[in-house]
């Protein structure tokens, strides 16, 4: 590992201020930045440590029921926050498959989404609840989709100086729910072999009233299934759709083989991982889920 | 490059020479001397170099030495009382649930997250409470049914 120089700002603009550097590289939770760094495979002149700044920590229910989440706050402050256990269950569970407690306790929401692997756990249920990205950078700040700052394996659309400051949320729709599922060889401290969120809106008759199907692990960077959720609209979800949805989103899919699993064994996963992900949507619903 | 960083490990205040580079763990092995945390794979799988962090679980060697100051760390020297065992020490050995010994530290600190927490835990939160401490000499049978037992009396005394 190479020297740096470690900074520990108490507000964006100094962290922003301080990342625009050659060199300089943001610290949450570490657990893919120190590793890398450890060996080699990243390298860091200046480390500006995050978790000092009140609002990249902070989660915040704003008045019209969105939710902010600071791109810092850990996994177990997620999993743990009552507003985002009630209201966006999958979230709170996603974040819960991220390594161990040890890893959870401190691996942040921002490093998940910016370490931008394939697999990531967090991002999933984050796109299928239509998340939205809060970005600071010397010119002020903006805001995109969430979809809009993954580009591939490893690589963010994040211009050199900017920062993720936040994860937003939107406010619950009502009669809606959403479920992630993943496939791993062991239950614990595994990577997906393949991972499918879903959310699912059911309207006043009972059917589909919108949809949203998320793929992980199964293309560069966690993909929509725009076939399978088109099929979905309008209709009844009986489990015969639901099973129509998966075989569509396995179509959707581009997945490659590698020493984890073979292209098609990941297609059938998500075949099946849809189809239960919807199920366990529908059945929130009708369950009485917020 | 070398600098001075005060940190307090097991309530006693350290003010060390450290590398800039250093990882909490080297900190506390190296520096300070605690050798009971150990250095497994280095990168966050194994947790045998798990400690305390604030009161959560934490693997040292995904921390910055840098990050230490201001932090209330513990470590397994930290257990034990005037050389007396913690009694979740004392029912790993009576169940039998260490052999090797190297990730024991680890899993005694993570058990005892769990039990400050939830001291009436499910097999199933046992289980998931030390999904991140690898044993490579045995299966977790053992270490399961000694945080049990430690749980049990725990509520009993």
């Amino acid at each position: 590992m190479q020297a740096f120089e470690y900074l520990r700002p108490e507000t964006v603009e100094a962290a922003v201020a301080a990342l625009n550097e050659s060199g300089a590289r943001a610290l949450a939770g570490g657990t893919d930045l120190v590793p890398q760094m450890r060996e080699g495979r990243r390298s860091a002149s200046r480390i500006v440590d995050l978790k000092h700044i009140g609002e990249l920590t902070a989660i915040t229910v704003r008045p019209d029921g969105s939710v902010a989440i600071g791109a810092a706050a850990t996994a177990t402050a997620v999993s743990r926050h009552a507003a985002i256990a009630a209201t966006y269950p999958a979230v709170a569970s996603s974040v819960r498959l991220i390594g161990g407690v040890q890893v959870q306790n401190r691996a942040s929401l921002g490093g998940n989404i910016c370490n931008a692997a394939p697999s990531a756990d967090a991002v999933p249920a984050l796109l299928a609840q239509d998340a939205r990205a809060v970005i600071a950078s010397p010119q002020g700040r903006r805001e995109s989709s969430l979809a809009e700052l993954l580009h591939g394996p490893g690589r963010t659309s994040l211009s050199p100086g900017e920062l993720l400051v936040s994860i937003v949320l939107p406010p619950h729709t009502p009669r809606s729910a959403a479920a992630y599922l993943r496939f791993t060889p062991r239950r614990e401290m595994d990577i997906a072999i393949a991972g499918v969120a879903a959310w699912i809106a059911l309207d006043a008759r009972g059917a589909i009233a919108a949809a949203r199907i998320v793929l992980a692990s199964v293309a560069p960077t966690a993909i929509r299934a725009p076939t399978a959720e088109a099929k979905l609209i309008g209709e009844q979800p009986t489990s015969a759709l639901l099973t129509e949805a998966g075989r569509l989103a396995a179509q959707d899919a581009r997945p490659i083989s590698d020493t984890r699993g073979s292209a098609d064994y990941r297609r059938t996963l998500v075949s099946v991982l849809t189809a239960r992900a919807l199920a366990d949507g529908c059945a929130q619903i009708q369950a009485g889920a917020p | 490059m070398k600098t001075v960083l005060t940190c307090t490990v097991n309530g006693i205040e350290h003010t060390v020479l450290a590398d800039t580079r250093d990882t909490l763990l080297d900190l506390l092995r190296d520096r300070i001397g605690l050798t009971g945390t150990k250095e497994g794979c280095g990168n966050g799988n194994c947790g045998t170099c798990t400690v305390l962090m604030d009161g959560a679980t934490v693997n040292a060697c995904l921390i910055l030495a840098f990050e230490a100051p201001g932090r209330d760390i513990i470590t397994i020297e930290g257990l034990s009382d005037g050389g007396r065992m913690h009694p979740i020490q004392e029912a790993l050995v009576a169940h039998g649930g260490t052999q090797c010994g190297f990730c024991t530290p680890g899993i005694v600190l993570s058990a005892k997250a769990l039990l400050d927490t939830n001291p009436q835990p499910t097999e199933a939160d046992i289980r998931h409470a030390i999904a991140g401490n690898l044993c490579r000499c045995t299966g977790y049978g053992k270490i399961v049914e000694a945080i049990a037992a430690a749980a049990t009396t725990a509520r009993e005394s």
